[in-house]
């Protein structure tokens, strides 16, 4: 059996004062079920998750105290990614032929704090005193050293970025509605080097939700069903390089994204050359560039050239964050992963507006990834 | 009376005239992490033995961290803040290390430069106590 996604919902990212995440979280839910042609009184299992709401499910009182099991998840910025898998699964397991799965943050402005007791993130207090518990330190210097082994320039991180932020103006749900020049992305101030303030997304807030059915029932709800033809969660293995590890060894293994999108790939019968549109976690441009290979779009190095004749573009070979990813639309870590699984559906269902990938695409893939190492994939399909 | 105590006590060797950091080795599969932990993250194993880790390596990335971490857990006010480097050095067991590093000069880093370990005043606590910090700087020419 088979799983559909039969309704999309998005609250736009950026900035809503005076909303707070559970109220976009139920905005995404609502329009997720009129897509779907459907009430909450329909929904047989729910999942939902967020960084900064503390038990998401509170919103049951909001949507309908209908009795449904409803679970709470959070796995950093693949929180999204996961709650969709879990989801589809208790379809797969029989729990209900109807599930929902609703993503939503609201996150302070600046750099994301791990907060103040690190014995919760398994880390010394110390690591956070000295000032090393910081996510851009990580990004950075895993770019760093990719650029000096496989030869990737600064060039490749602007135009990378351009290309985010051209995508962001085409999207009226984007937050970063404009276009910015080379220059203004390679003179933007250093943040941590080799990465400037336009490389990298910036926490925000927003929600995204999605309605799944039994891929056999989905023609009762819908004449567009997107079938979920792979969803795959990994955590890190030993030795792979990950964020917030205070040493890793030496003998480096594959990245969990490698190890989520292989299986993927595997489970949807397909390779990477069959998709037609793709989303990665673009928390800066050196990982969209790294993400690109771990994904096996293209071997490590190629990236310098894919980006330059703007294969990555939308219009290119395979067109990558085509709603301009997080750089454009920012990261409330809940609903990240849900908010690429929405654009996705909207390409394959051809209701992209001026963002729409030409040549009617088929086959479309998306991928997260966060601390402490963990990532999920999927492949989706008409 | 106040003395200069670790930041954390088991991340290095102190007092030391040469202070090593201490890693644990698995007594299993040999596999060096750092810092000490009871199990093996490599082999699942529950027997490790710590270990005083070189005191010397190569740099293997780095960065400047230009902005002021969230505090807390951030010690270090918003106002006199300074860009300090940061880097994973790799070391003889076959592990690489997160550290400060002694300078925020790009100019003066490069991947795979040697380095040596440093123990170094951060801030003092409530009792006047300076508390250290392991550092990484680079290598004295030989």
């Amino acid at each position: 059996m088979d799983v559909a996604i039969i309704g999309i919902g998005l609250h736009p990212f950026g900035r809503h004062e005076g909303v707070s995440a559970m109220e976009m979280g139920v905005v995404a839910a609502n329009r997720a079920l009129a897509d779907a042609g459907i009430r909450w009184a329909d929904v047989q299992h729910a999942c939902a998750g967020s960084l900064e709401v503390l038990q998401p499910d509170t919103m049951n009182k909001f949507m309908g105290l209908t009795g449904i099991p409803f679970t709470n998840l959070f796995n950093g910025c693949a929180t999204g990614g996961n709650l969709m898998l879990s989801a589809a699964n208790a379809i797969l397991a029989g729990a209900g032929d109807v599930a929902i799965a609703i993503g939503m943050d609201k996150h302070p402005r600046g750099a994301f704090s791990v907060g103040d007791d690190l014995a919760g993130l398994g880390l010394g207090q110390w690591y956070g005193e000295a000032g090393m518990a910081v996510n851009p330190q990580f990004f950075s210097m895993k770019t760093m050293r990719y650029m000096h082994d496989h030869g990737i320039s600064e060039d490749c991180l602007h135009r990378v970025a351009m290309k985010a932020f051209e995508n962001g103006a085409r999207n009226p749900d984007a937050w970063r509605r404009k276009a910015l020049s080379y220059e203004e992305i390679a003179e933007s101030p250093l943040v941590c080097d080799p990465l400037r303030k336009y490389h990298f997304c910036s926490p925000s807030e927003g929600a995204a939700a999605m309605v799944l059915c039994r891929a056999d029932q989905a023609a009762r709800y819908t004449t567009n069903p997107i079938y979920i033809r792979a969803d795959v969660f990994r955590t890190r293995l030993y030795g792979s390089f990950e964020v917030m590890h205070p040493s890793v060894p030496a003998n480096a293994r594959p990245s969990p994204s490698v190890q989520a999108s292989q299986a993927a790939y595997e489970a949807a019968g397909i390779g990477p050359e069959d998709l037609d549109v793709a989303q990665v976690q673009d928390t800066e441009v050196g990982h969209e560039i790294m993400h690109m290979a771990e994904c096996g779009f293209c071997k490590d190095g190629e990236q310098e050239a894919w980006v330059k004749a703007g294969e990555t573009k939308i219009g290119g070979r395979l067109p990558i964050n085509t709603d301009g990813g997080l750089l454009a639309n920012g990261e409330p870590v809940g609903a990240s992963g849900l908010r690429q699984i929405h654009e996705v559906c909207l390409q394959l269902r051809g209701e992209a507006g001026d963002r729409q990938v030409p040549g009617k695409p088929r086959v479309g893939f998306t991928h997260v990834y966060g601390f402490p190492g963990v990532s999920c994939a999927t492949v989706l399909s008409r | 009376m106040p003395s200069q105590i670790p930041i954390q006590e088991g991340l290095f060797t102190w007092p030391s005239e040469e202070p090593r950091l201490l890693g644990s080795r698995c007594c299993g599969c040999g596999e060096v992490s750092f810092p000490v932990q009871k199990s093996c993250p490599a082999c699942t194993g529950d027997e490790t033995e710590a270990i005083p880790l070189a005191r010397e390596g190569t740099l293997w990335t780095w960065t400047i961290q230009r902005f002021p971490p969230p505090a807390p857990p951030f010690i270090g006010d918003r106002e006199s803040f300074e860009p300090f480097g940061v880097g994973y050095v790799e070391l003889a067991e076959g592990v690489r290390v997160e550290s400060r590093l002694t300078v925020n000069d790009p100019a003066q880093l490069e991947i795979g430069m040697k380095m040596e370990l440093v123990v170094e005043p951060f801030d003092r606590d409530a009792d006047g106590n300076e508390r250290m910090l392991f550092a990484f700087r680079p290598a004295a020419a030989a």
